[in-house]
């Protein structure tokens, strides 16, 4: 189908996108990458009055280190995290992650900053920055705050963005000397969104586990940090009966909804599936002496 | 604020200016404005990947940019780089291993090959799948699309054709 009507303006500078934003009133939308906008203005899902086009706005653009953080500007396509030198440094979960997301063509123009304002329960960059304790900069016209990546996401497509608000960055921590992290997923098809997913990093030594880190993606209606699990997989090392204590755990952490993809005692299962590979693949624990 | 928006950008070379709805996608702008009707409609949400073209030497959706947010853009097209001789060992070789067959999904399957050759001029069977995994073929005929793709690799590379 095609789009409803919309008028269309570009913002210059980020001054610019809130007079417009503000001009524009209450049915505007913010337009970045456009790779989940455009398509859900084809399917009708929203009518909106107006798209304010943020993607040439220079403020939302880059990756630097900024002390103790790597920085990513919101506007950061996918393709770009995906080969910025920075990144594979210091933040290697989000370089293991982008090629799982979508299709090249998709990556070149969608936006870390919109991945994020979108919040599907299913998406890889939600949960990584969970994974990952990032802090999403918001901005209004007056104001810029910090909130942390665990209060960030509310709810289905929801997110602790007010209105006025947009995601001028995100901040990442360096990963610290003996840190692993891994992003598993199963898909139909490669680039579509993940039947399960879970995003996980931990301190590792020897087989040992530290403060892991285990958030799936797929199973609720917004990244679910598998508290429980983490708890019963902390400073043990990756055993046979570790996962198995870990696994059992992750019951009591996900209340997975059915989807098309299967009934939530399915969702369940593959959870368990991908939980076990994530914590022997980032403890360097050979599948056959642990399955 | 306006639902018809100006923009001038460049398309296969050439310079082009006009008047264009705000949400008319590029796919549509370069069909139905500009007739250049190689590049396909197909599902216009993003999905198939029939409708790739190059912005900025980068490959995207058609359906999933709007042509008003291209001014000052550089787009090529499959009638571009066909001209130019870009591709020709591709299309060649789509034609040598019958990958073409409707050709619907041929001119968004060749601009996204010739896009993994760039970036990996090696690549293995299982990555050529991996970056054409966007683009599907009603056909189904994947197998020879692969082929035809490895066979430029290897071509390219200095080594005879499998």
């Amino acid at each position: 189908m095609k789009a409803p009507p919309f008028s269309y303006v570009r913002a210059a500078s980020l001054a610019d996108a809130f007079k417009l934003w503000s001009a524009a009133g209450p049915e505007a939308k913010l337009l970045a990458g456009g790779q989940s906008l455009l398509a859900t203005l084809a399917f009708r899902l929203s009518e909106p009055s107006a798209l304010i086009d943020i993607s040439r706005v220079p403020e939302l653009t880059g990756i630097s280190q900024a002390g103790n953080a790597i920085r990513v500007g919101a506007g950061t396509t996918h393709a770009e995290l995906g080969r910025h030198e920075l990144i594979h440094r210091h933040v290697p979960l989000l370089a293991e992650a982008v090629p799982l997301i979508a299709h090249p063509a998709v990556r070149n123009r969608g936006t870390i900053g919109g991945s994020l304002a979108f919040a599907d329960p299913a998406a890889e960059l939600p949960a990584c920055c969970m994974a990952l304790d990032a802090v999403v900069i918001a901005r209004s016209a007056r104001a810029e705050r910090r909130i942390a990546a665990a209060q960030f996401f509310t709810g289905l497509y929801a997110t602790a963005l007010g209105a006025g608000e947009l995601i001028a960055a995100v901040e990442f921590p360096l990963a610290r000397a003996g840190e692993r992290s891994t992003i598993l997923e199963l898909v139909r098809r490669s680039g579509d969104y993940a039947m399960a997913g879970v995003a996980a990093r931990a301190k590792v030594s020897g087989n040992t586990l530290a403060e892991p880190r285990l958030v799936f993606f797929g199973v609720g209606d917004r990244p679910v940090a598998a508290k429980r699990a983490m708890a019963a997989a902390s400073g043990k090392p990756v055993t046979v009966e570790t996962v198995a204590a870990a696994q059992a755990a992750l019951d009591g952490d996900l209340e997975p909804p059915a989807d098309q993809h299967g009934s939530p005692q399915v969702k369940r299962h593959l959870a368990r599936v991908l939980l076990a590979r994530a914590l022997k693949r980032i403890a360097g624990v050979e599948e056959a002496r642990a399955a | 604020m306006s639902t018809d928006v100006n923009v001038t950008l460049t398309v296969n070379g050439e310079r082009v200016s006009r008047r264009v709805e705000a949400r008319c996608h590029l796919i549509d702008f370069l069909r139905l404005d500009l007739g250049l009707m190689g590049s396909h409609t197909g599902c216009e949400h993003g999905i198939c990947g029939a409708c790739t073209v190059r912005v900025d030497g980068a490959i995207v959706r058609g359906c999933l940019v709007l042509a008003a947010s291209l001014d000052g853009a550089q787009v090529e097209t499959i009638e571009g780089v066909s001209d130019s001789g870009e591709i020709r060992d591709l299309q060649d070789a789509f034609i040598a291993r019958n990958a073409c067959q409707c050709g619907y999904c041929t001119p968004g399957m060749l601009l996204t090959a010739a896009d993994l050759l760039k970036s990996n001029p090696r690549p293995t069977r299982e990555q050529i799948r991996e970056h054409l995994a966007g683009n599907y073929c009603r056909c189904t005929g994947y197998h020879a699309i692969v082929d035809a793709v490895e066979t430029v690799a290897v071509r390219r590379n200095g080594k005879a054709a499998p």
